[in-house]
């Protein structure tokens, strides 16, 4: 039996679909069986980020409503063997499935897969309480904003009323400059707020956005500083201690050695 | 001469007779009897020239009605004067009595509570503690806190990290001037005084004139 992990956030734009992409591909990089699940329904991204969009056949609502069975509407990934994505329909809203449907759905999707990464869609309506029906366990996605940081909270307290355990926390985009000028709410004050497990940081990365537009998950890319992060979380997700990144490690060469010799 | 019963006892003294009434029966039982003994029992003592009566309570606490219930049975025999009714006095001064609650008001939860209370957690921004008495929070005031919302301009809100974004007692609302947020980091209170909202340092409470405990030291 696997394990289904909803990606969810409140507030758009924050890098719910980024996460799930990026995630999903790390736990498939480690060797894992994955299915991604897209419930964006009318607003489907998933597919554009996995660069999947043109093999889609069968969707969500084709699944839900009896159209297609669930292995024909799984579209597979062109890099793994064992990563595949149930795309959402494009052409409806989230009012065309039910929570019941999407947990039967995800229920039989954990038979197959040993890790079900649900993206969730924004806000708190209907979509959200179809993405969280079927799963386990929860990440909650937040930017060092502070509308972001009160739309996790919002969610945080959802998700605590609902049956899936405790949730973690991924701060994403963090800006180590901004930090340390004070200009970005830092690590420590989006903890103090939210107050649940931190299981992964993910600093602002260009490549992000180039990776995205070209189909593309950032993990794949091992120069990318958000896709060591987001490999960390996925090693975190399978049990690992792995220690938290460091922020600050652009600096120059001449700087490590004025640490070394305790100059720094 | 005493004239033993299960709840109602009557006693003659030299001036008059004494009613002791049971404490421990239902107060309906009780008046029950003393209406049947008055009727039915003891017409020997109970008619004839007025006598004087004192009713003794035992430690019973009663309502102003239940005591005219109570006299209206006695006033029925026309010979009883009734001369004094014996039952505590006012209630004994009382400890405030505190709900404990624990746990987070997040965004867009309202945590209601009739009475004082006292919460061990965070109020996270748009989360909201609604009290009808006072409200102290061990931990962060991060939202809204309204303390007295039935209106008791008495009440007060206190936290340990005191940064709300709102406040509000009875019917008076107060948006935090912005340097709140870098306060002093000691524990603080909020109350209303000829109805503006004031803060101040948790130790000057006891200069509200309101009858906390007041510890003065030996």
């Amino acid at each position: 039996m696997g394990e289904a992990i909803v990606i969810t956030s409140g507030k758009g734009g924050v890098g719910k679909t980024t996460t799930s992409a990026n995630i999903g591909t790390a736990l498939a990089l480690l060797g894992k069986k994955v299915c991604l699940v897209d419930t964006d329904i009318g607003l489907r991204n998933l597919d554009v980020v996995m660069g999947l969009e043109n093999r889609i056949i069968y969707d969500l609502c084709d699944v839900a409503e009896g159209r297609c069975r669930l292995n024909q509407a799984l579209v597979k990934d062109k890099r793994f063997d064992e990563l595949y994505m149930l795309p959402a329909a494009q052409t409806k809203d989230k009012n065309a499935v039910s929570p019941e449907q999407v947990r039967d759905i995800i229920l039989e999707l954990k038979k197959e897969y040993e890790y079900i990464i649900i993206d969730c869609p924004a806000g708190i309506e209907q979509g959200f309480k179809n993405a969280i029906a079927g799963a386990d366990k929860a990440i909650v996605v937040t930017t060092p904003e502070n509308a972001a940081v009160r739309d996790a909270d919002r969610i945080i307290g959802l998700l605590e009323s609902s049956e899936i355990e405790s949730p973690k926390l991924v701060v994403n985009r963090i800006r180590p400059n901004m930090v340390k000028t004070g200009d970005m709410l830092d690590i420590e004050d989006v903890l103090q707020v939210l107050n649940i497990d931190l299981i992964g940081i993910v600093p602002d990365d260009e490549y992000v956005i180039k990776a995205a537009n070209s189909g593309e998950p950032t993990v794949m890319n091992p120069d990318s500083r958000a896709a060591i992060a987001y490999r960390n979380i996925a090693r975190r997700i399978l049990g690992d201690t792995v220690p938290l990144m460091h922020l600050d490690q652009k600096k120059g060469m001449f700087s490590k050695f004025k640490k070394l010799f305790g100059m720094g | 001469m005493a004239v033993k019963s299960n709840h109602v006892t009557i006693k003659g003294i030299k001036d008059g007779l004494v009613f002791l009434l049971d404490d421990e029966c239902e107060y309906e039982e009780l008046l029950g009897e003393l209406r049947y003994k008055l009727e039915h029992s003891h017409q020997n003592i109970l008619t004839g020239p007025i006598i004087h009566v004192d009713v003794k309570m035992g430690s019973r606490r009663i309502t102003e009605d239940q005591k005219q219930n109570m006299l209206d049975i006695l006033k029925q025999k026309g010979n009883l004067l009734i001369r004094s009714v014996e039952f505590p006095a006012s209630e004994p001064e009382q400890v405030p009595v505190y709900a404990i609650m624990s746990g987070m008001v997040r965004s867009g939860q309202v945590l209601h509570h009739d009475g004082d209370l006292l919460f061990l957690g965070d109020v996270n921004p748009g989360g909201s503690i609604l009290c009808t008495g006072d409200i102290y929070i061990l931990g962060a005031l991060r939202g809204m806190a309204h303390a007295g919302v039935e209106g008791n301009e008495e009440a007060i809100i206190a936290a340990s990290h005191f940064a709300p974004t709102q406040l509000r007692i009875a019917e008076q609302i107060s948006r935090p001037p912005d340097e709140w947020e870098t306060r002093e980091t000691s524990m603080e209170f909020a109350f209303l005084q000829n109805g503006a909202m004031q803060i101040d340092k948790i130790s000057n409470i006891v200069r509200l004139r309101r009858d906390f405990n007041v510890f003065k030291g030996v």
